[in-house]
């Protein structure tokens, strides 16, 4: 089964902490650190565990500048055969709509059988999975957490609100975004990376694929950022500050105080 | 008939000479000793390299002291003086034993030197030890068979119970005492009675006991008899030497080599493999052990030489609370299935993965190095290494707990697991308290002698920071010149090289080497015993590291601390013993001495304490991880203080500390008993 997952190259919430640049329309990107957004890393390790299974490979692809190439390298150290990066000073700025269209060009000169992506990215909207399925007009799944292999086939569960699970078969080829949780993504370590650091991954622009570089990027692009901020502390909520130790001692006070324990 | 008849003159039914049976059955013997010997090395053949030939004085030290001397063996009083008795009984016999196989083939045959005076002195001393050794074999039968101490029992999901084989072994012992002692008893007896010879012989020992029963006996059944013990010696002791590979006996053969190889260098940890050096690990293939062969050959035959004392589990903190971890049978597992995978006929068989055949992953996970298990074992069998070189192989798969990727992930990007910015790692000394009295230098800029090294938790945890603060102030009124990396400090990487994370903990130790050495320093300092033994042990040519406690108690011998009367006298401290600072570092006494020198300060010691400390829990990476358990190591250490009258556990370590606090309040003794670090207190006396 010939497999592509989308990734994307995100600041690592874990290992930030988010600030404002001064012009007050993006996160101070400045000693930022990046990594493979992480429910991606839930995607690849699903789709090596069905190769794993039933043969065939995975491919991994994302649109970003050329340091993207660095979350395909970890994902190709996961387990990955290969990697294709779609860059072009054209795809800077793009919406959801305009990378959804950058990798559907990408896909058409393939024959994958099944496209992954995780349900949504640190700092993105959940869009590419749902747009990328109707421009191929592949048929599409969402959230989900669980997969079976069958032939010619495939069933995918999705979890519903509520903790109720719903099981869905869904014919080849298809677009699937996966959720954390559908599997324990392994460990890429310095050496696996190391071991891949030499593999050539193809570097495709907007000539290579073809498309009209007004369709996509900043002009291309139909809808826009106008602002960014962290809201202002609305009626009721209340940020508890100081050190660790006295936010707890104030929360419990607080929890006291209103009955909560 | 004028005297008693040997084995080499004696016919069978008076034709058949018994000293055919005495040539084929050491023959039969030694060849099939030989046989199994040569399918038992065979594996260690295929091992992985293992440098053991270094240090050759420390390792004749060990062989004097672990195995001549026993000298581990009185840790458990009991059992360490019965094998005691044995291996002492075993070193006397196996003279004995030598010429008695002679004796089969040529009568009254005595070993060179063994003739005169010298054979007299052998002779009475033999007797005692072979009655010794009888007594000590039917002390360990009812010990082992009736009483069933708790630590030899073997949980069902390591398999049936061991008891079998050890009694049986009991006997064989005894079968050898009891047929030599007869077999000489029977001839003294009937010469007695023929010439009425009375030898000398060691007053109540087996022999003087058999002989005086057997005085009055008829002169043909001692004849009989002296023929029958002699072949059921005989018989006995070849079985014996081939059985002994067979199990967990194969220690009386495998021990000698095992205590001259044991580790001489403590705190430290192999390489991925010996001979590759650090630049070249890229040209791997693969890391760690992943299969039974990517052990080294040391570490197969520390699975021959596990006598099944348990000792190590009984010691190990992992096991004391229900983790999926039990050291005696990490070895027990893997030498069955050497057995098993190289068996005495046949085919080897190929070997699988480890982890997912006789380990599991969470068994490995679960060992925190604290080194209680090698600190104990009798043999010097080794578990730091093993627990490593497997977690480099699993790091290798890919086969690392979500919990641990985290803080991994941080390590790599950011040089901590917090995931915090590295331009915040100074940030404990911008406390504004602090800063309005004490100014750090910060040697990016600045210049110093001696390093202060603070490493990720001590400069990142807002509970622990103060260790940062105080120990500086120590520092300080100590009159030393000191500085800190700033950003340029990265985690040392102790447990990280622990956790099997090799290429990252090279990683680690390239860019805070690099910082160090373009500080300038002289020495380096630290307060946290992960550093301390990372810098000190896994580094390399760093300028001298001391702890905090050592510069404490040094300067107060030298007069240049002085410390105030105690604080709070009526409060009774007890001082825990961080692994990486006593066990891995030997520094037991120093950080007491500090405490004592502390004026009507009481302190008490645990029972469990110096090289028999309990864990608190581990650190580093440690922290991280969820194991699987029935209760915190630091709850069971909580409750040992408490039993020991303790209202206040000092500690010197920073993980120790988050460890035992967290105990208190999962124990329900916040209130009775506080934690408290070792600069806490110290810095509080300080004028």
């Amino acid at each position: 089964m010939e497999i592509l997952v989308c990734v994307k190259r995100v600041p690592d919430t874990a290992e930030n902490e988010f600030e404002l640049n001064s012009a007050g329309n993006d996160l101070d990107r400045d000693d930022l650190v990046y990594s493979v957004n992480e429910w991606d890393n839930y995607a690849v390790e699903e789709a090596i565990q069905i190769v794993d299974k039933v043969g065939g490979s995975v491919t991994v692809i994302t649109v970003g500048d050329d340091e993207s190439e660095e979350v395909l390298r970890r994902e190709m150290a996961m387990g990955a055969n290969n990697g294709i990066l779609l860059s072009d000073d054209a795809f800077e700025g793009s919406d959801g709509r305009g990378i959804a269209s950058i990798l559907k060009t990408e896909i058409e000169k393939g024959s994958y059988d099944l496209i992954l992506s995780g349900a949504q990215a640190d700092e993105g909207a959940g869009q590419i999975g749902g747009m990328l399925a109707a421009m191929l007009d592949y048929p599409y799944a969402s959230l989900v957490n669980k997969i079976e292999v069958g032939d010619g086939k495939i069933i995918v569960g999705r979890e519903i609100e509520g903790g109720n699970q719903e099981m869905n078969e869904i014919q080849f080829p298809c677009v699937l975004s996966i959720q954390t949780g559908i599997n324990e993504p392994r460990y890429v370590g310095i050496r696996g990376i190391r071991k891949v650091a030499s593999v050539d991954i193809p570097v495709k622009g907007a000539a290579d694929l073809g498309i009209d570089a007004a369709s996509v990027g900043e002009t291309g692009a139909k809808t826009k950022r106008v602002d960014y901020f962290v809201p202002d502390t609305g009626e009721g909520a209340e940020m508890l500050e100081g050190s660790t130790g006295e936010i707890i001692e104030k929360l419990i006070e607080k929890l006291k105080a209103k009955g909560g324990l | 008939m004028t005297s008693i008849i040997g084995p080499a003159s004696f016919k069978f039914f008076g034709i058949f000479p018994a000293a055919i049976l005495s040539l084929v059955l050491p023959v039969i013997g030694i060849g099939l000793f030989t046989y199994i010997m040569v399918r038992r090395i065979a594996p260690l053949v295929r091992a992985n390299p293992d440098n053991r030939f270094d240090q050759i004085g420390k390792r004749l030290t060990n062989l004097i002291f672990v195995w001549l001397g026993q000298i581990r063996q009185p840790r458990y009083m009991l059992a360490g003086v019965l094998h005691i008795s044995i291996f002492a009984g075993f070193l006397i016999l196996s003279i004995r034993s030598t010429s008695l196989v002679v004796i089969g083939l040529s009568d009254g045959f005595v070993l060179p030197g063994f003739g005169g005076f010298l054979g007299n002195i052998y002779n009475f001393i033999k007797d005692y030890a072979a009655t010794i050794v009888l007594i000590a074999c039917v002390i360990a039968a009812i010990r082992r068979g009736i009483f069933k101490p708790e630590r030899y029992a073997v949980p069902e999901k390591y398999g049936k119970d061991h008891t079998g084989e050890a009694v049986f072994v009991l006997g064989i012992i005894a079968t050898l005492m009891i047929s030599e002692s007869l077999f000489e008893a029977s001839e003294l007896a009937f010469e007695f009675q023929h010439t009425g010879t009375v030898h000398f012989l060691a007053p109540l020992s087996l022999v003087w006991i058999f002989k005086a029963i057997l005085s009055s006996v008829p002169q043909n059944i001692l004849q009989g008899l002296h023929i029958f013990t002699y072949f059921v010696h005989d018989l006995t002791f070849f079985f014996f030497l081939c059985f002994l590979p067979l199990g967990k006996h194969f220690h009386v053969i495998t021990s000698i080599f095992n205590v001259f190889f044991m580790r001489v260098k403590k705190g430290k940890i192999k390489p991925v493999m010996y001979g590759v050096s650090d630049d070249k690990l890229d040209d791997l293939e693969s890391f760690g052990v992943k299969k039974l062969e990517d052990f080294t050959w040391k570490h197969m035959l520390d699975f021959y030489s596990c006598a099944d004392c348990g000792r190590c589990s009984d010691q190990c903190p992992a096991n004391a609370v229900g983790r999926p971890l039990s050291p005696r049978f990490i070895t027990i597992k893997a030498r069955d299935l050497m057995f098993k995978n190289y068996p005495l006929s046949g085919e080897v068989y190929k070997s699988k993965l480890l982890v997912e055949d006789i380990y599991t992953e969470d068994e490995i996970w679960s060992c925190t190095t604290c080194g209680a298990c090698e600190e104990e074992c009798p043999l010097g069998i080794e578990y730091i290494d093993k627990m490593v070189d497997l977690r480099r192989g699993m790091v290798d798969e890919g086969m690392v707990p979500q919990s641990l990727q985290k803080p991994l992930k941080a390590l790599e990007k950011r040089g901590n697991p917090y995931g915090k910015m590295e331009k915040k790692r100074a940030d404990w000394a911008e406390d504004k308290e602090f800063k309005a009295n004490w100014q750090i230098k910060d040697l990016a800029k600045d210049t110093a002698d001696t390093l202060y090294f603070v490493d990720s938790i001590t400069s990142y945890d807002d509970n622990i920071q103060d260790i940062a603060r105080r120990t500086s102030i120590i520092l300080k009124k100590a009159g030393i010149d000191f500085g800190i990396l700033g950003k340029l400090e990265k985690d040392s990487g102790n447990e990280v090289l622990r956790f099997g994370e090799e290429m990252l903990y090279q990683d680690l130790k390239a860019q805070n080497t690099e910082a160090i050495k373009e500080s300038g320093v002289k020495q380096i300092v630290t307060a946290d015993p992960h550093a301390y033994n990372a810098l000190k042990n896994d580094y390399d040519n760093l300028p001298p590291v001391k702890h905090i406690s050592q510069v404490v108690a040094q300067k107060i011998k030298s007069g240049e601390l002085d410390l105030k009367p105690c604080q709070n006298s009526e409060k009774v401290y007890v001082y825990h013993d961080p692994c990486y600072l006593g066990r891995h570092n030997g520094i037991y006494e120093e950080p007491r001495q500090a405490m004592d020198a502390i004026d009507g300060l009481t302190r008490v010691e645990l029972e469990k304490s110096r090289d028999r400390s309990f864990c608190c829990g581990g650190g580093g990476l440690m922290l991280f991880y969820e194991p699987e358990e029935e209760t915190r190591m630091g709850v069971l250490r909580v409750n040992m203080a408490a039993e020991a009258g303790a209202t206040v556990i000092v500690t010197a370590c920073p993980f120790c500390l988050v460890n035992i606090q967290d105990a208190i309040k999962v124990a329900g003794k916040e209130g009775e008993i506080e934690a408290l670090d070792f600069t806490e207190l110290i810095e509080q006396h300080l004028f």
